[in-house]
């Protein structure tokens, strides 16, 4: 909302109070300052020239040769201005004078621009003849007849000639720009903010001078209405006659300027100008094209076309209001008038048309047909049909004060249920205990009669009615809101709550937090990338086509295919967060990544989609190997407590080597058989129980038994990690190995132990045993490992392998798998014998089982 | 035997000097003192005399020895002393060569900022709460008072799943979950990723992160709302910080407020980073919409609440001085590993 400074004076007494003041404190009663800006700035030797006498310019073509009665004397000036013409009152920038500029077709110059005389083609220039621009106006308020040209002032200063610019025009101003909150549409006017500013700064405001009342409504009008809709709340019509369209007088024009709108003619701008006061739209039809001398507001029927007033052409539906005539449609109701009807240069009789239409059906037509004016706009906000009344007689008031019209006696005013204000009930002692002050009731009234509300009740209780303007006053915090705000928020004490807590973090928070530390203890960075998915990343990535990952939670009104869809997983982020980085040459990235997944419902009773945690590590560079990954994997699960994990190569998922991906398995068989046995003790005590067996008890418990058994999974899967397929990361950018992982946390989070067990550090000696095993390429270390630790009960405490050898001394498909076994007993120091026992027993069960050779031991 | 011994000693005395190592010393000990050693063999002829005379001698023979002693451990401290000196010499090394990188994995800025305003309620007794990043339209929009013809609920706003189910532009949307989860008195700081169809530019991402506070119990007040932000404020960005409450509206507070707090670059003087105002705008809050707790179940009547809620990105920007939201999401490890 823009408010010219000056403009809002005419309102309300703001003496000895500057602009800067002004913004600071309408800041603090809630009008929020988008900018404060000084209009027309740095004019310093302008004046009021008439031009007597313009001769062609002896050496160009393209320019004249003005001579300009300054008051004191006659001056030559040389313009290119194709606008001019004896008799014109225009702004002379004489020798030694500053405008602020830009010159005609030159950029800004800081501090302006210094106008020297001198010689144009030969001929004597004392100075310039000034456009509006370059007295520092924006091209969009330029008066419609000084458009590209001289600005051709209004004939009123025929009287001020040889007088300075700015103060004979009272140019100078301050352009104050408000966030208007949706809740406060009155404050979209300047009679709005002459309110606001009231309450802030305890003034009286006096409202705009009024047409008398007449009695004579709808009667006896040339004009007849009929309202056939209800989506029209009010609608008054008042005809003018004997108009005179003619260039509004300088008061009016500096105001539309002050605030961004251009001047048109006299009826224009009046309407324009009511609309800017009230916040009231307005519309004027030329009376000779309203056939029939009749309106009708109606909605439209489908197929219906209607061309506005720009030329463009709607198609209509029935939920399109429309003013007709006897005949036709003549204006889209509160969004455009119709080219048919609208008022020209030649009109002299009109009909005014000031109604009150519904947010809703104006907000969807103006949507629905892409038409959003300065009407629709304020419509669509919710106007208080009251202003109506005000607004036709502000408007008459204006015609009648500058003769540009006749009006008459008669009007229209169809108003089937008016409104009036609702009264709320409001508690002195709830609004103090809301906000933490200690007002007495009297202050409290003061600061609601202050806002033009009145106040009754006793006691505690305060009956409030708001102005009808204040549609957003509709409960008692509302009233609360506004003591608050005039009051000032910045009185209020600061306090903290008095009610006692205790703060609770959920296990998933502390368990991410842990992950968090663990990843970034091991050198990864974390990434955040969006949650979004498409097809295309799907591809690149190596998921196929049928695969559950593709099954996912769509948007049906995405940005565009970047935005398409939600990711059912994460390491698509990660590649593209990797291939950035490789493209930007960082020669090697360590990064991790949490970020939820999202998956579609299974069923359309479930409410929402589901949504999980992954979490993926991504590596490149010199040191990084699969097995790097591996080891951080293998701590990151041990660091939450999660051991004993099984590493199965799988071949088979696209977006990794298929020699070089493992899934990542947990054991839970015992999990699954501590089940079932719980559920059988529970089938036991039924089955035992005294009295009559509750068979159907028994048999369901059966069957979950038998289900569990058949369908829970051995493995749990926490998880895939590998070496990422070439065709992938070249996708990608990236041409070194890159490897990845990425884990299920909320599966983590279910066999997530954090208790620590701690045992005793062990008081006798360690003897270990190195072994060499020549085994066949495609024996798998974890199978030998396995077999080893199978003793783990017995002395062995662990088996490490430190070594995988290939080559010559091996031969053609072996490998030597060297393995330190480190055995201890917890009560003595084993002897030789002791451990050499257990050794070979173990020795034994590999050669059987795997048919190694042991080498050179 | 006396002149012998005298010689002896001399000789020692002359060879412990003229010795510059320790393997010097080593050699003069034993060809002195050793077991075949000059003094032993003195000691050796003295030959078959009287108890006497072997006492008296053997006192001269030992006080020989000791002094022979006492020089060779001088000498041998003197050695050890200058080895040790030329040992240290020549294991110097050059300190201002750089270190063996070892390095630690950094936590992105938006986590930093998640955990340091969590971190600042949870010591203020508040639990965090979350809610889904896909939540339904009632829980996003009805239940928190937004009127039908909101803008924020049209589709250029908002993505949407299907016409009852968006993506949060809000962590809001977790409020009435909350409310009808938690047992009251409460305080819970929610934290989120949210989304709006905002097109990128240096200030704007569809994916942005929020964090929540409400606070819901008997007699909470605007003033609690205020000391308990003025509090945070001065957590975050340093004690001299000032804050300022204005008016502003959201459609599920009421009173609603902006916060600014004193730009923490200029310390309010007016700087790029205020835009010259000495302020800037870090959250909206206010006291909950009665409206709001009734859509939790709650009984208005007893209970009063405030909420507010807070950009992360946008205060990570401001904290870290970051020109651009979308580096944010870029990940560059440049970017990252200068938040340690």
């Amino acid at each position: 909302m823009l408010v010219s400074y000056e403009w809002l004076k005419d309102y309300i007494n703001l003496d000895n109070i500057s602009a800067k003041e002004f913004c600071d404190k309408m800041i603090l009663s809630g009008s929020n300052l988008e900018t404060c800006e000084e209009l027309v700035q740095g004019i310093d030797g302008v004046k009021i020239g008439k031009i007597e006498k313009i001769e062609r310019h002896p050496n160009a073509d393209k320019l004249v040769v003005c001579q300009i009665n300054i008051g004191s004397e006659v001056v030559q000036i040389v313009t290119g201005a194709t606008n001019v013409y004896e008799g014109a009152i225009v702004p002379v920038a004489l020798d030694g004078s500053t405008i602020p500029g830009p010159l005609h077709g030159q950029p800004k110059v800081e501090g302006g621009v210094k106008i020297n005389k001198g010689e144009l083609r030969g001929v004597l220039s004392n100075g310039m003849i000034c456009s509006p621009e370059e007295l520092g106006y924006s091209d969009s308020v330029v008066p419609l007849n000084s458009k590209g040209g001289i600005w051709l002032l209004p004939v009123e200063f025929d009287n001020n000639i040889g007088e300075d610019v700015v103060s004979a025009m009272g140019l100078g101003d301050y352009q104050i720009d408000f966030e208007i909150t949706p809740n406060r549409p009155d404050c979209l006017s300047m009679t709005g903010m002459a309110r606001e500013t009231m309450a802030t700064f305890d003034r009286k405001m006096v409202y705009p001078a009024l047409a008398a009342k007449t009695d004579s409504k709808n009667v006896g009008s040339e004009i007849e209405v009929e309202v056939k809709s209800d989506f029209c709340k009010r609608y008054m019509a008042r005809v003018i006659k004997d108009v005179k369209i003619e260039q509004s007088p300088w008061w009016l024009q500096k105001r539309l300027m002050s605030v961004g709108v251009r001047p048109i003619n006299n009826i224009v701008d009046i309407t324009n100008f009511v609309m800017l006061e009230y916040g009231q739209p307005l519309h004027a039809f030329d009376f000779e094209q309203i056939q029939g001398n009749k309106i009708i507001v109606d909605t439209a029927k489908a197929g219906d076309v209607f061309v506005t007033l720009d030329g463009k052409e709607m198609q209509l539906d029935e939920e399109v209001l429309m003013i007709n005539d006897a005949n036709r449609a003549v204006a889209l109701a509160g969004i455009m008038g119709g080219l048919n009807s609208e008022i020209t240069d030649d009109t002299t009789t009109m009909v005014l048309e000031i109604a009150n239409f519904d947010e809703d059906n104006i907000r969807k037509t103006s949507k629905r047909l892409g038409k959003r004016t300065e009407s629709s706009s304020r419509y669509e906000k919710g106007i208080d049909p009251n202003l109506c009344e005000d607004a036709m007689l502000r408007v008459c008031k204006l015609v009648e004060e500058l003769g540009c019209g006749k009006v008459e006696e008669y009007y229209i005013d169809i108003y089937k249920n008016p409104e009036v204000a609702t009264p709320v009930k409001a508690r002195v002692s709830k609004i103090n205990s809301l906000i933490g002050i200690d007002l007495t009731r009297e202050e409290m009234i003061a600061i609601l009669e202050k806002l033009e509300m009145k106040v009754d009740g006793e006691g505690d209780e305060l009956i409030v009615t708001p102005l009808t303007v204040r549609r957003d006053i509709e409960i008692e915090v509302d009233i609360v809101e506004e003591v608050a705000r005039i009051y000032g928020y910045d009185k209020i004490p600061m306090t903290i709550p008095s009610t006692a807590t205790k703060s609770e973090v959920s296990d998933s928070w502390k368990l991410r937090e842990k992950v968090r530390d663990v990843l970034c203890a091991m050198g990864a960075n974390e990434i955040m990338t969006f949650s979004f998915t498409n097809d295309k990343i799907l591809d690149d990535t190596g998921i196929s086509e049928d695969s559950w990952e593709r099954e996912t939670v769509k948007l049906i009104n995405p940005m565009g295919e970047d935005t398409a869809a939600m990711r059912t997983v994460i390491t698509p982020g990660m590649l593209d967060v990797l291939g950035r980085n490789f493209s930007r040459n960082i020669p090697s990235v360590r990064a991790f990544e949490f970020g939820k997944t999202y998956t579609p419902k299974m069923t359309e009773s479930e409410l929402l989609p589901y949504e999980s945690y992954h979490v993926s590590v991504g590596l490149y560079g010199e040191d990084e190997d699969f097995f790097t990954l591996k080891g951080m994997v293998e701590e990151l699960f041990e660091s939450i407590g999660i051991t004993g994990l099984t590493f199965e190569a799988e071949s088979d998922y696209g977006v990794y080597h298929p020699g070089r991906c493992a899934r990542i398995l947990l054991d839970c068989e015992s999990e699954k058989s501590e089940k079932i046995e719980r559920i059988v003790q529970v089938k036991e005590t039924l089955e035992n129980q005294p009295g009559e067996r509750d068979e159907t008890q028994i048999a369901i418990l059966t069957e979950l038994i038998n289900t569990i058994d058949e369908y829970e999974d051995d493995f749990i899967e926490l998880g895939i990690m590998g070496e990422v397929h070439p065709d992938v990361s070249k996708k990608f950018g990236i041409s070194t190995r890159v490897y990845c992982c990425e884990l299920l946390f909320d599966l983590m989070l279910e066999f997530a132990d954090r208790t620590i067990h701690y045992s005793p550090l062990p008081k006798y000696p360690a003897t270990s045993r190195d072994i060499a095993l020549l085994v066949d390429e495609d024996v798998k270390v974890g199978d030998i490992l396995a077999i080893i630790n199978s003793h783990k009960n017995d002395i062995l405490e662990k088996a490490e392998l430190f070594d995988v050898y290939r080559g010559v001394q091996v031969g053609e498909g072996k490998k030597s798998v060297a393995i330190s076994l480190t055995y201890r007993h917890a009560q003595k120091t084993l002897t030789d014998a002791e451990t050499e026992a257990v050794h070979s027993e173990i020795l034994d069960d590999i050669k059987s089982k795997i048919g190694a050779v042991l080498r050179d031991s | 035997m006396k002149e012998k011994l005298e010689n002896i000693l001399s000789e020692a005395k002359s060879a412990i000097e003229s010795a510059s190592t320790m393997e010097n010393i080593k050699n003069i000990k034993i060809s002195f003192l050793g077991k075949k050693g000059e003094i032993n063999s003195i000691s050796k002829s003295l030959g078959k005399v009287s108890p006497e005379e072997k006492k008296a001698a053997f006192t001269v023979i030992n006080e020989v020895r000791g002094q022979i002693e006492t020089l060779i451990e001088n000498k041998s401290s003197e050695l050890y002393q200058k080895e040790r000196e030329l040992t240290f010499k020549k294991e110097t090394i050059d300190v201002t060569e750089p270190g063996k990188k070892v390095k630690i994995g950094v936590k992105h800025p938006v986590t930093l900022v998640i955990e340091e305003i969590t971190g600042i309620f949870k010591s203020m007794g508040y639990t965090i709460y979350e809610g889904p990043d896909i939540d339904t339209v009632w829980n996003t929009f009805d239940a928190l008072n937004s009127p039908e013809t909101h803008p924020a609920r049209d589709m250029t706003d908002t993505f949407y799943v299907d016409e009852n189910t968006v993506l949060r532009p809000h962590t809001s949307s977790a409020e009435v979950r909350a409310e009808h989860e938690l047992e009251l008195p409460y305080k819970i700081v929610i934290p989120g990723r949210c989304y709006r169809c905002d097109t990128p530019d240096a200030t704007h991402s569809h994916t942005f992160h929020q964090v929540e506070m409400m606070v819901i119990g008997e007699d909470i007040k605007m003033s609690d709302l205020k000391g308990t932000l003025d509090y945070m404020a001065k957590q975050l960005f340093g004690p001299d910080t000032k804050t300022n409450f204005r008016p502003h509206h959201f459609p599920f507070t009421e009173p609603s407020a902006e916060m600014d707090v004193s730009c923490f670059n200029c310390g309010g003087s007016g700087c790029n980073v205020c835009k010259g105002s000495g302020w800037i705008e870090i959250l909206g809050c206010g006291m909950t919409h009665p409206n709001v707790h009734k859509a939790g179940g709650i009984d208005t009547s007893k209970y009063t609440g405030f909420a507010v809620g807070m950009g992360v990105e946008r205060i990570a920007m401001l904290k870290y001085g970051i020109e651009d939201i979308r580096l944010l999401y870029e990940n560059d490890m440049r970017f990252i590993e200068q938040f340690k």
